[in-house]
């Protein structure tokens, strides 16, 4: 996903109010772009507080910041910059992380950034697309970066085998019919997701854009019992879930990263198994949850 | 021309009515007081922004950092007709418009919401970048941050970035009325210095030499004025 956002973005330099700030991340792959464009693809060096002000600058005078690096150092790090040169000013930013929960496993608990979608939903009215393949971020990053709101991107090695457009909206992948359980899979955990349940009356739905959830879509699907599997902290997306169905009776089991630091290095299929994440883990929490156990024979 | 009150250091002429007006009958710190020459230089004689031009894309910029020093800015915003003198009333009130930090969408002429420290400094060098990127090569961007401020990392990110880059249309301010819990040994501007900026440091109280300062940037590299003032915060 990083190649292609960078041949994207590349492309959105076309724009003259596009402007890419980096730090350090990425900056080899960018080397191109900046030699064409040297006011307009800049590197501050390891300076990510910098990074996030100078893009809020950038905004005051109208140009159309992607703010790349890290997900924990462009959102952790950088996050009272966020809150206040782009939120409290007034001015929009698109934020482009790579790493995501795990993609680093071996890197340790400094590369690790599960709670970066938590953090950022903290704020108000950002957009979030969580791309589950390559092929769906030239177009997010595209309809983003034509905007003036701010949206932050979350890129991954992780992805599903074929790619999903569409703008958001739930796209049920597997009907189980009316009155079954709906699960609602975000960005690259869908295959694992529709493997765990596939011989389970349960319907799957797949988005790339947690943020703003389609709730309409939501309420139009859920029966009474709703699982969500997203790909950082588990119940990152509950309350807004539990807002949307507040009026019905309903459960709802919340999947994802959990909370504590594990402390184990491997991969980032290592780290999916140890967070229930893979199709096994999965089903199990599902099997849990609807009284399936049995079934499995 | 300064005023003097029976309780408070003399203030530029103009100020001293909207900067009565606001105080209302409360005591300041002694940072308003340390801060204002230095914003009545600014605004009468250095940057070219009016009332009517806030929105102007080729006016020069004022980014106040140092966000609790608002009484002065907000009594130089009237004294210059930014803000209605009546807004001075109850400020921090319900509803009011002036906090005891500035709030950009809430008080025509600020250019940046500001209270926390630290956060001017990077602000302004995406200003200045966006200008350049702009071809805006004639407006200026000026931001006042405190000696204490200087505190906070962030700040030495932009400073050593802007060296870097020699982003000329950028002036720092840094009102150095000795407030920094452990000092600048070697002094405030050589901060600046050694990542390549010009530096001027002058009396915060001498409008002359501020003038002066706060004209002498080169053209190829960002400038600093430091002005000291005694007795602030």
């Amino acid at each position: 996903m990083r190649e292609t956002f960078v041949a994207s973005a590349t492309e959105l330099l076309a724009d003259p109010r596009t402007t890419i700030v980096l730090a350090d991340i990425s900056a080899a792959a960018f080397a191109p772009a900046a030699r064409r464009y040297p006011d307009r693809v800049l590197n501050v060096g390891i300076r990510e507080q910098l990074m996030v002000g100078l893009a809020g600058g950038l905004a005051l005078t109208g140009q159309r910041p992607i703010v790349h690096s890290y997900a924990p150092f462009l959102v952790e790090r950088a996050y009272e910059q966020i809150k206040l040169d782009l939120d409290h000013q007034g001015v929009g930013a698109v934020l482009v992380s790579v790493g995501a929960s795990y993609d680093r496993a071996a890197a340790g608990r400094t590369h690790l950034s599960p709670a970066d979608v938590s953090l950022i939903d903290t704020l108000n009215s950002w957009t979030v697309h969580v791309p589950g393949h390559p092929d769906e971020v030239p177009g997010l990053l595209r309809d983003v970066v034509c905007g003036q709101d701010s949206a932050y991107l979350r890129l991954s090695t992780q992805q599903n085998s074929r790619p999903y457009g569409g703008d958001g909206a739930l796209r049920v992948l597997r009907d189980a019919g009316p009155g079954a359980a709906l699960l609602v899979a975000v960005g690259p955990v869908l295959d694992a997701a529709l493997a765990a349940v596939a011989d389970l009356p349960v319907t799957v739905a797949y988005t790339h854009r947690p943020r703003p959830f389609d709730t309409a879509g939501l309420r139009e699907l859920a029966g009474t019992e709703v699982i969500l599997v997203e790909p950082y902290l588990a119940g990152t997306s509950a309350r807004v879930v539990s807002e949307a169905l507040a009026d019905r009776p309903h459960r709802l089991l919340s999947l994802g990263v959990g909370r504590s630091d594990l402390r184990r290095y491997g991969t980032a299929e290592d780290h999916t198994r140890w967070h229930g994440l893979d199709a096994d883990g999965l089903r199990r929490s599902v099997d849990g949850f609807l009284g399936t156990a049995s079934a499995r024979g | 021309m300064t005023t003097t009150t029976a309780t408070a250091p003399p203030v530029p002429g103009p100020v001293a009515a909207p900067l009565e007006r606001l105080r209302a009958g409360r005591e300041f710190g002694s940072n308003v007081y340390s801060t204002v020459d230095v914003l009545w230089v600014l605004y009468d004689r250095i940057l070219r922004i009016t009332p009517q031009t806030v929105d102007d894309p080729d006016r020069d910029r004022f980014l106040l950092s140092k966000g609790h020093a608002v009484a002065g800015y907000y009594a130089v915003l009237a004294a210059k007709g930014f803000v209605p003198a009546d807004w001075l009333d109850d400020q921090g009130g319900p509803d009011s418009r002036l906090g005891d930090h500035p709030d950009r969408l809430l008080v025509p002429g600020v250019e940046i919401g500001s209270g926390s420290l630290g956060h001017g400094l990077g602000l302004g060098v995406g200003t200045a970048l966006g200008l350049r990127a702009q071809g805006r090569t004639d407006p200026r961007v000026y931001v006042l941050l405190g000696d204490a401020e200087l505190d906070e990392g962030s700040n030495h990110e932009a400073i050593a970035y802007a060296g870097a880059t020699g982003l000329a249309n950028l002036t720092a301010i840094v009102l150095d009325n000795r407030s920094a819990s452990h000092g600048w040994p070697g002094g405030v501007a050589s901060r600046f210095t050694v990542n390549g900026w010009t530096a001027a440091t002058v009396d915060g109280r001498d409008h002359e030499a501020l003038h002066a300062a706060l004209t002498g940037h080169e053209k190829h590299r960002p400038h600093v004025v430091v002005a000291v003032v005694e007795n602030g915060e």
